[in-house]
């Protein structure tokens, strides 16, 4: 295929989809799925058939619309209007099928009202495509003008200029460090080597957070693309992208995108009539969160335990096989596309000055409507919340939300106005992290939380350093003191001291990063641990505080020696 | 090149060698022309196969890869994906990552563990049912989320999710969701739904 081609196709589509009178989109993303999609899809298709209406109506499965709490969703558009359905049962997309043929109303079915903030305050980027075109169809990528931007650079731009605009475009890394891309992109070009690798991160271990997985089920062909002008910058001619073991459906999709972009010649050898050459691998995660870390992902995706090895010297000259390997996050991917395509001056007049571009955030926990959901940078926690995320249900109050998974930390009432960027977020104590928001409520006891990240790390310490293998085990075991109300105030002091070790001592992000939610809500919530200690009170009524008195200093020390740490009440 | 006769100098038991189940394995071996760095995959395939990986079958990846028995050991204790041990007849997870966390599903695990006499991360004696959590399944739209033989459900409470495993356990497939009716016909022409 060369570029002409790539034209005519999108073309093509383009008079095909505007042949029909309607076109019935329905939620296929896992949430809407396992909500019933498969069934409301069902109906759509037999109800078209049988009124032989296939002429009229097409009925599209598509990737995740947002609101997944929702769910299933349908939305119809026709005649360039669009109306989304919630909570569509067969029942209701009869009726909305029925609508759609007659021209009027249905009675019982419920449209989200076409202003709701939810969709309506979004910007999407990222997720431009997602929910309005058939992941397993390359033709509604194309379409909608993908692999666009990759067929401008290979025949108008070289390599460097990629890098460049890429630089110039501001782009940070979405996978949690948000590290600048194009520094990095013009590492892995400049570092001296044969064979360099590209390798997208979809590993996703970050519990609460499902953006990656999301942009790789809804749009698969928009991280394949990011990670082709990524070969073409740094001059790589083979990919991996790494997928989470869980992730069966994302992983599926992204087998049947490469398949038809190898077809179609948009990857594979001479893309787009080009010399550039470029392979794209899956390689399947097996459940080990420490997996997420660069290093640890290359030594998996060598077939090896996922273990970290000391940076420097960096993926970027020196990873996989000893070769340059540029590793970036799905989200990462997913937003060079654009930035090529419309321009790093477009992409940097969006956002903050520092935090340029949109992020997208999986948005759930106590709030009204979960879900997933793309903003520009510098959006404040209030007005994601309350009026993108509609409050907090039943009248609660807010009192929390938890950002960067077990990296992170907690945002408490008082900084509702902080704008959700890198610098901001820092600033009060936690981190973007991949974009995982989990709202909590007046019914989450906040000692408890930290233990709960703290029994995560724990679990997920992959042993190789001592200061995470051990210090872990420790400070989770201090914080079970706590919430069962057996701790004395000297044990906080030893927890306030070990944060400080752990954090300070340990080889890789993991360790180094666990003390983050004990730090954090120790900050904003430290009367909620005093309580605990001194009141053997649990606020919250989350704690189940021990009946009997502290076992004594000795009992437990045993207990603990004998390899039953964590266990102890 | 020798690849023919890998299988004849593995010490593989005939009922193994012979069961259909094993012919993904090889396929895979095969795919991946038996390098080494294939281990991940290759276990995958095999779990996926007989649902757990026997001892015997560890061996065999190790001779087939060229690689030492402690790694193939070490990879497949190292990930949380893969079991040494058979697994029930069928699965309940229950999702304990934090959105499924703070809408409490410590409580739908407890509660589990109760009514089938099992440890998370266990078999029930009868071997019936197997109970484990897991972090995150992607779906925290939905927390707190279980799934049944791989289906997933969301918005569970405890007595759901319970009722849910029972009737996994009793009828032996999970529960269906609401099935679609045939449309009915309306209008004259019963053209349209
Ligand atoms: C323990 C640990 C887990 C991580 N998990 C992930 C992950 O699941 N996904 C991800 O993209 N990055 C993860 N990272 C960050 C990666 O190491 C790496 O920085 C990132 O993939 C780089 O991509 P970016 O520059 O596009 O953000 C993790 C880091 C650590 C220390
Ligand atoms: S910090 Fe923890 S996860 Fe990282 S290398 Fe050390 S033991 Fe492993
Ligand atoms: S001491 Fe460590 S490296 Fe040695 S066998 Fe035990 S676990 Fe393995
Ligand atoms: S999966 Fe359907 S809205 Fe997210
Ligand atoms: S935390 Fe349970 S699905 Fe994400």
């Amino acid at each position: 295929m060369i570029p002409s081609d790539l034209r005519a196709m999108a073309e093509q589509e383009r008079e095909r989809q505007e042949g029909f009178r309607c076109r019935i989109m329905v939620c296929a993303g896992t949430p809407c799925l396992s909500a019933g999609a498969d069934v409301v899809l069902e109906t759509l298709r037999q109800g078209i058939a049988e009124g032989g209406l296939d002429a009229e109506i097409e009925s599209v499965a598509t990737g995740c619309m947002g609101p997944c709490s929702r769910g299933p969703l349908v939305k119809v558009r026709s005649r360039g209007k669009e109306i989304v359905y919630e909570r569509v049962t067969s029942e209701s997309a009869r009726q909305i099928l029925f609508s759609v043929v007659k021209g009027r109303r249905p009675p019982t079915v419920s449209p989200l009202p076409p202003d709701l903030p939810f969709l309506a305050r979004q910007e999407r980027v990222v997720l431009a495509n997602s929910g309005s075109v058939n992941p397993e169809r390359i033709e509604e990528y194309v379409a909608a003008g993908g692999y666009e931007a990759l067929s401008h650079a290979l025949h108008e731009m070289t390599p460097d200029d990629v890098c460049r605009e890429v630089s110039l475009s501001g782009l940070r890394g979405r996978g949690g460090a948000g590290y600048p891309t194009g520094v990095k992109w013009s590492l892995a070009r400049k570092a001296p080597g044969e064979r360099k690798y590209v390798v997208a991160n979809g590993d996703e271990g970050d519990p609460g957070a499902y953006m990656d997985r999301s942009i790789m089920e809804s749009d698969p062909h928009r991280v394949l693309e990011g990670m082709a002008l990524a070969g073409y910058a740094i001059g790589a001619e083979q990919g991996f992208i790494y997928v989470r073991g869980e992730y069966h459906l994302a992983g599926r999709r992204l087998e049947g995108a490469i398949r038809d972009a190898e077809r179609k010649g948009l990857l594979g050898s001479r893309v787009l009539g080009s010399n550039f050459n470029f392979r794209i691998d899956i390689r399947t995660g097996a459940g080990a969160f420490v997996c997420g870390e660069e290093t640890s992902l290359m030594a998996s995706i060598m077939g090896k335990r996922g273990q970290p090895w000391h940076r420097p010297p960096y993926p970027a000259q020196k990873g996989l096989w000893g070769n340059p390997t540029l590793i970036n996050n799905v989200e990462t991917f997913a937003a060079v596309p654009a930035v090529v395509g419309r321009g790093a001056e477009w992409f940097a007049a969006i956002g903050t000055p520092k935090s340029r571009g949109t992020k997208v955030y999986a948005l759930c926990g106590q709030v009204e409507i979960a879900g997933l959901i793309e903003v520009p940078m510098g959006t404040t926690l209030r007005e994601v919340v309350y009026e993108i995320g509609g409050g907090i249900p039943s009248g609660k109050r807010f009192k929390a939300a938890q950002s960067g998974g077990p990296s992170g930390g907690c945002i408490p009432a008082s900084y509702l106005d902080t704008p959700l960027d890198y610098e901001s977020m820092e600033r009060i104590g936690t981190i973007m992290g991949s974009g995982g928001l989990i709202i909590m409520d007046e019914t989450s006891c906040m000692p408890d939380v930290a233990s709960f990240f703290l029994d995560f790390c724990r679990d997920e310490s992959c042993g190789k350093c001592a200061p995470c293998r051990v210090g872990t085990v420790e400070m989770h075991r201090l914080l079970r003191r706590i919430t069962s109300g057996t701790a004395t105030m000297d044990d906080l002091v030893k927890l306030e001291e070990l944060c400080e070790l752990v954090g300070t001592t340990s080889l890789c992000g993991l360790g180094m990063t666990a003390p983050n939610p004990v730090l954090s809500t120790l900050r904003y919530f430290r009367d909620e641990y005093v309580d605990h200690i001194r009141q053997r009170r649990c606020t919250a009524g989350v704690c189940t505080i021990a009946e009997n008195p502290a076992p004594g200093a000795e009992g437990e020390a045993l207990l603990h020696a004998m390899g039953v740490p964590g266990e102890v009440e | 090149m020798r690849h023919t006769d890998r299988q004849s100098d593995s010490s593989l038991s005939p009922a193994l060698a012979s069961d259909p189940r094993f012919t993904a394995v090889e396929r895979t071996l095969k795919q991946y022309q038996y390098r080494p760095d294939a281990l991940i995959e290759v276990l995958h395939v095999a779990q996926e196969a007989f649902g757990y990986l026997s001892d015997e079958l560890m061996d065999h990846v190790a001779r087939q890869l060229k690689v030492p028995l402690s790694r193939v050991y070490g990879v497949a204790t190292f990930y949380h994906f893969f079991s040494l041990e058979p697994q029930g007849e069928h699965s309940c997870v229950v999702c304990t990552g934090t959105a499924c966390y703070v809408k409490r599903s410590g409580e739908i695990v407890k509660r589990l563990e109760g009514e089938f006499g099992v440890k998370a991360g266990n078999t029930t004696a009868d071997g019936k049912l197997t109970l484990s959590t897991v972090r995150c399944l992607g779906s925290c739209g939905l927390a707190p989320v279980v799934v049944l033989d791989g289906e997933i459900a969301g918005r569970n409470t405890p007595d759901s999710a319970a009722a849910a495993a029972h009737h996994l356990v009793a009828e032996g497939k999970p529960e269906k969701k609401p099935v679609a009716e045939r449309p009915r016909r309306r209008g004259r022409r019963g053209g349209t739904p």
